[in-house]
């Protein structure tokens, strides 16, 4: 019981990981194609300055709680995917420090220089974690020890590959439209359109994504299994057709949470079809790690539960309330405000 | 160098490299936040000058502490995933606590009190900043609890092969820990201190905006002071409790080769772990050792011939590391003290000014030391008595590791000189007007 309790607040806290960075990873990745002069990539910075680091907060505790409650699938995992978590490592430093040491310096190099680390390390992070989930989805070549037998480049199969797409473009069309929610006039404009250019090319990858996981992966038999699942990609693809129904109307906002809400139940569509493995083995079921030979003592998930059900409400408060508090537009006044980035 | 040699240096830079910016995180948003009080409180507008002043280099350091602080996270899984099996039960979820109780609520309200000066109460802003510290200082605790579990692991049982809880109690309360704790976050406190200090030294030197750096250097002063003394209390009760659980450390923090009662302190001594002797051994304070290690100068002191020679941590890094760290712990009460009875008149003392000034890498010193007594003198173990840093590692290839060792070493050195680029620039640039 509480295994799988875990197991659903795992699922949860990787969707509201990615639904959180997803924007400013997408953002990041389209930074030069959005902005026209410096102005603008003031703007951008500041959009996300306050919000990204207690967004990244959610991978810090996504991985600490996959150590406390499945330490044996943390271990595993971490183990076997060492060059592709190393790889996003590296580019989730580079992102993190561009904020702080970006405008430190005036010169049109530096900045140029910080630029362009914002782009590879939003870019990296958003295809290698869309890599990774698609390769647990279809399951990773562990064997009877939790051994992975494979690389980096195992990795990189056309599903893995595929997977990697669908959540860059996800996050690029949330990354646009939290650009358009935070941004006035012709960098809104801009903003917008790509947004609407983007989400077609959305539509076609997620579809096609949706066909392959079929073909690829074992995911579908929990959904004939319990058909009430069903509820959960239905509510994505509902989230996703609102998100092109708001973004033709304008209603930024809408379209933002409506994007998020995609991300969310696509993020549930595929946990739930992995239940009740945590990393499925390609090379036979038995050696999947399971909730059942992947968790913690009862003890420790009985201690954990109680520190999640108290502190994730107060941290979704807090994160809530700096959300609406400062989710006023950033203008070229607030670029004067000697602490902007 | 095989994956375990390969797993250990990489932990080392990453760890060390993550402790070059977590003291100043620590001390020095305390001093940010007290001077932003200070401010609420007199109204003083330097003190809001020196807020924004400190907080600015805070937030430089800052930013390097947050990224290299996730590879820490991940490295447990990806280069010492056997380890993690064994004791992820306990040590994971001290991490996870750590990161919902602490780190959420650091990052979130240090964009807050970035971006919000104008737009509420100082009262409320200065409300933010004490969040942020009290929030690092959370978080050191939780993680050093994980640590002071592997020095001296406690609440556990042996059960389907690996350690699992069963008294979190015993754990969160567990004495190593807690003057682990004390003992770090002063050093910290420590490292703030005379980072600020060294930087009022620098520009009460030019006679730059003497009133204002004079306001900041007394509190910094009196911080540094405090926290130097309560450090040679603590450290001292911390090597007797090393004494009682971990003897082979405090053997080879002393060098200490033949069991014996009433053993002296040389002041004078070099270790020849090669010969099992020590070369140069001179100036005895009789019974000292005894005396600190047992608090009774005639109490027996174990040897490190009484251990086996594959379970003696390397001595001569211990030791040295030891020594250098306790004198430069006595060279700070020293430093600190005559700052503090010169205060008033500090901005004429040119010489002390100029030794603030040359004194800021030492407490960093003196931490990295720490840390090298504390894990280097805990080898064979990874978890004390329990499990050897040999079993704990990862199955990996050396391709691996080297490579990313070396992609560690290049971009923290490259970010690592940036930082302090950066650092200098604006600490010597000034408070705004
Ligand atoms: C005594 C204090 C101390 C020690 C021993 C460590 N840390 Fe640390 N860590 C901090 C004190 C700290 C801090 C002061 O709280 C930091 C520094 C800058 C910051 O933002 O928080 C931090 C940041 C930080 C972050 C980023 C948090 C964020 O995004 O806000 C992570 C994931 C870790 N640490 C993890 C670790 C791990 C796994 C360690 C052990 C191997 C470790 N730290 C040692
Ligand atoms: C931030 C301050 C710390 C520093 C500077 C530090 C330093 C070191 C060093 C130098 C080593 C290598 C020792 C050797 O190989 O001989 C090491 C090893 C290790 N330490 Fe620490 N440490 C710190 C904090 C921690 C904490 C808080 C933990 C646990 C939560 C920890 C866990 C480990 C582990 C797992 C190893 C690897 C195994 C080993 O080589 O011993 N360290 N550390
Ligand atoms: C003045 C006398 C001091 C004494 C007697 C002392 C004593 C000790 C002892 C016995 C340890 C080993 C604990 C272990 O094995 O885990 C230790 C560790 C350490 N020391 Fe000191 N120390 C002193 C000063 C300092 C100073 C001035 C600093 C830094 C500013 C410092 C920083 C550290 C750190 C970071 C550690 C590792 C963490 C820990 O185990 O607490 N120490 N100290």
């Amino acid at each position: 019981m509480l295994e799988t309790i875990w197991f659903i607040l795992w699922g949860v806290l990787w969707a509201v990981y990615f639904m959180l960075d997803g924007f400013d990873l997408g953002l990041g990745t389209l930074l030069p194609v959005l902005s026209k002069n410096e102005t603008d990539r003031r703007i951008i910075y500041n959009s996300m300055g306050p919000f990204w680091d207690g967004n990244e907060v959610w991978l810090i505790t996504a991985g600490g709680a996959t150590f406390a409650a499945f330490p044996v699938a943390y271990a595993v995992m971490f183990n076997g995917l060492y060059s592709a978590l190393l790889l996003l490592l590296f580019a989730l430093i580079i992102r993190g420090v561009c904020f702080e040491f970006r405008n430190k310096i005036d010169s049109d190099g530096w900045r140029g220089l910080w630029d362009a680390a914002m782009v590879i390390g939003s870019f990296l992070p958003a295809l290698l974690l869309g890599v990774a989930f698609a390769n647990i989805f279809e399951g990773l070549p562990i064997d009877q020890d939790g051994v992975f037998q494979g690389g980096l480049f195992t990795l990189l199969n056309p599903y893995g590959l595929a997977g990697g797409v669908l959540f860059v473009l996800l996050f690029l069309v949330h990354g646009s439209l939290w650009l358009a929610l935070k941004s006035e006039g012709a960098l809104q404009q801009r903003a917008g359109a790509m947004a609407k250019k983007l989400w077609p090319v959305l539509l076609v990858v997620a579809v096609l994504f949706l066909a392959f996981t079929l073909v690829a992966t074992d995911l579908f038999n929990n959904y004939f299994k319990m058909p009430v699942l069903w509820i959960l990609p239905l509510i994505a693809v509902l989230a996703l057709l609102g998100t092109f129904v708001f973004i033709r109307q304008a209603a930024w906002l809408k379209a933002w949470l409506s994007s998020a809400v995609t991300i969310l139940f696509v993020t549930f569509f595929g946990v739930a079809g992995l239940f009740p493995r945590l990393l499925p083995s390609s090379l036979n079921p038995a050696y999947s790690i399971t909730i059942q030979n992947g968790a913690a003592s009862q003890l420790t998930l009985k201690i954990m539960l109680v520190v999640a059900l108290i502190m994730v409400p107060i941290v979704i408060a807090y994160q809530l309330w700096v959300y609406l508090f400062l989710g006023n537009k950033v203008t070229e006044k607030d670029l004067a405000y000697e602490e902007a980035y | 160098m095989d994956v375990l040699m390969l797993s250990r240096l990489q932990f080392a830079v990453a760890t060390m490299f993550h402790f070059l910016f977590v003291p100043l995180t620590l001390g020095l948003s305390i001093l940010t936040a007290i001077y932003e009080t200070m401010y609420v409180k007199t109204g003083d507008e330097d003190y809001k000058r020196a807020a924004k002043f400190w907080g600015k280099l805070f937030l430089i350091n800052f930013a390097l502490g947050v990224v290299t602080g996730i590879t820490l996270e991940f490295q447990f899984g990806t280069n010492w995933s056997s380890y993690s099996k064994y004791v992820g039960d306990i040590f994971g979820s001290l991490l996870a606590i750590e990161a919902t109780l602490a780190f959420y609520l650091e990052s979130t309200f240090i964009g807050v009190w970035i971006f919000t000066w104008n737009k509420v109460k100082p009262k409320t802003h200065a409300l933010f900043i004490w969040l942020v510290a009290i929030a690092s200082n959370i978080s050191a605790l939780w993680i050093l609890i994980a640590n002071g579990w592997m020095q001296h692991p406690v609440g556990y049982t042996m059960r389907n092969g690996r350690a699992e809880l069963v008294d979190f109690w015993a754990v969160i309360t567990n004495k190593f820990a807690v003057l682990e704790f004390m003992h770090t976050v002063s050093g910290a406190y420590i490292l703030a201190g005379f980072f600020v200090m060294g930087v009022c030294g620098y520009h009460l030197l030019r006679k730059n905006e003497v009133q204002f750096f004079k306001k900041s250097f007394n509190v910094a002063v009196t911080f540094a002071l405090v926290f130097a003394l309560f450090e040679a209390f603590n450290g001292h009760l911390h090597g007797a409790e090393v004494a009682e659980t971990q003897p082979a450390k405090l053997a080879a923090m002393e060098s200490h080769w033949e069991t014996a009662s009433s053993v002296p302190m040389y002041l004078l001594q070099i270790p020849d772990p090669a010969n099992e002797r020590n070369s140069v051994q001179a100036i005895p304070i009789p019974g000292m050792l005894s005396m600190l290690a047992h608090h009774d100068p005639s109490a027996t002191v174990k040897g490190l011939k009484d251990f086996p020679a594959s379970e003696r941590p390397p001595v001569t890094l211990t030791f040295w590391s030891f020594r250098l760290m306790v004198g430069l712990g006595f060279l700070f009460i020293l430093i600190a003290g005559l700052g503090w009875l010169k205060r008033n008149d500090i901005e004429n003392q040119a010489g002390l000014l100029k030794l603030f000034i040359y004194a800021i890498p030492l407490p960093y010193l003196a931490l990295e030391l720490g840390w090298a007594v504390a894990e280097v003198g805990r080898q064979p173990w990874i978890v004390y008595g329990l499990m050897k840093t040999a079993d704990a590692v990862s199955i990996l290839d050396v391709s691996q590791v080297a490579i990313s060792l070396t992609a560690f070493v290049v971009f923290y050195s490259i970010l690592g000189l940036i930082d302090f680029y950066l650092l200098s620039k604006y600490a010597r640039k000034g408070p705004v007007h």
